[in-house]
């Protein structure tokens, strides 16, 4: 094992996982799910985050249907999935995906298709996003392991 | 003293969402519980042998007396309190209803923190009602709950294990240990690897013996 290769792997983690902390894609619910990652269930975080992305993709999918024809907008429908989402993305630690919920919820409430579809673009852009980053996560994790190395705990107040 | 060779706790989570219950069900099992996880009131009950009526046809279904014929022994039901159908205050009611299952301790979860509905829910005789996200920490809360039933159990009937259909894993080659504790303070079982068998309440992160822990590198947001 090259421990300079995976000490530098590890603070390119590091540095990387906080930074999606501090630009506000991830909040302190994150951290609790890392918690429950251990090794007899080393891809946890991985199963609950695609879970959470599917869900996503889904959701989505049928609220844009349901806020599709003008005239018979489904305002019951669209104001379960926003539910949906804002709980998964909440448990998720999905920060940025959480507050657009929160403002769509909003639209719903008030039956504002336009601010409704407007969230909805919003949601799918921060979903997108943090799969990305998040896979981006994922790699440094596996190219730590495969050098060797052990995935640093990270404390984020 | 107060030793007791334990099988674990066994709880019986409910939420209609999948992901929900992935959630729970990795958070019970890092408490140190056995899960079952269903995803309705309906199911719940069904699991606990309480029928709900007219289900004569089912050739899967347990007998239908209603008293004591409990399949599983269950210390606690959590289940969420927005699920169609039968809410999580519906089959709260259900279960102190019940003469065989109202000692079951119940917690309700919930997204939407509603003072109308917490209180209402604590009336009607649930333990704790947790706002979704729960976290790691909520659960140490449960532990209390469950050694009463547990502890009840064991003075009323120490041979009930032949009347469980279906029992608990029995860690028998993991003697363990339950030290009856004053309150406030907990043991918690680590049923896997390691060898430190009791936490106090504020320690609720399992000793991650892979993971170096780079205090040093504590980072303020």
């Amino acid at each position: 094992m090259n421990t300079v290769v995976v000490a530098q792997l590890q603070r390119q983690f590091q540095e990387y996982l906080v930074s999606l902390y501090q630009q506000g894609f991830l909040d302190n619910q994150f951290t609790e799910l890392r918690k429950l990652q251990d090794e007899g269930t080393p891809d946890f975080v991985a199963e609950v985050v695609s879970l959470f992305f599917d869900d996503c993709s889904k959701l989505i999918n049928s609220m844009s249907r349901s806020l599709g024809r003008p005239e018979s907008v489904d305002f019951k429908q669209v104001d379960s999935g926003v539910h949906q989402l804002k709980g998964s993305s909440s448990s998720v630690g999905a920060r940025r995906v959480k507050n657009v919920c929160i403002s769509f919820k909003e639209c719903c409430d008030v039956q504002n298709r336009e601010g409704c579809l407007r969230c909805l673009q919003q949601v799918d852009y921060e979903y997108k996003m943090l799969k990305t980053k998040l896979e981006d996560l994922f790699n440094l994790e596996q190219q730590i392991l495969q050098a060797g190395g052990t995935i640093p705990q990270i404390n984020i107040n | 003293m107060g030793m007791v060779t334990e099988s674990q706790f066994h709880v019986l989570a409910v939420d209609d969402s999948l992901f929900d219950r992935k959630m729970i069900e990795r958070l019970l099992q890092k408490s140190s519980c056995q899960v079952t996880t269903v995803d309705s009131g309906s199911k719940a009950l069904e699991f606990l042998g309480l029928r709900e009526s007219n289900e004569s046809d089912d050739p899967n279904a347990p007998s239908s007396s209603p008293v004591t014929h409990q399949e599983v022994e269950i210390n606690l039901i959590i289940t969420d309190y927005c699920m169609p159908g039968m809410t999580g205050y519906d089959l709260l009611k259900r279960v102190k209803e019940s003469a065989a299952f109202k000692s079951i301790p119940v917690v309700i979860m919930s997204s939407e923190n509603v003072p109308a509905r917490i209180s209402r829910c604590l009336e009607e005789g649930a333990e704790e009602f947790f706002l979704k996200p729960v976290k790691l920490a909520d659960l140490t809360k449960l532990k209390p709950h469950m050694m009463k039933t547990k502890l009840k159990k064991e003075s009323e009937n120490p041979a009930k294990e032949d009347n469980a259909v279906l029992k608990p894993e029995i860690r028998e080659e993991e003697p363990s240990v339950i030290e009856i504790l004053p309150l406030h303070q907990e043991v918690e079982q680590e049923p896997m690897l390691s060898n430190n068998k009791r936490k106090a309440m504020e320690e609720v992160i399992s000793t991650d013996r892979s993971r170096p822990k780079y205090n040093d590198i504590t980072t303020l947001v």
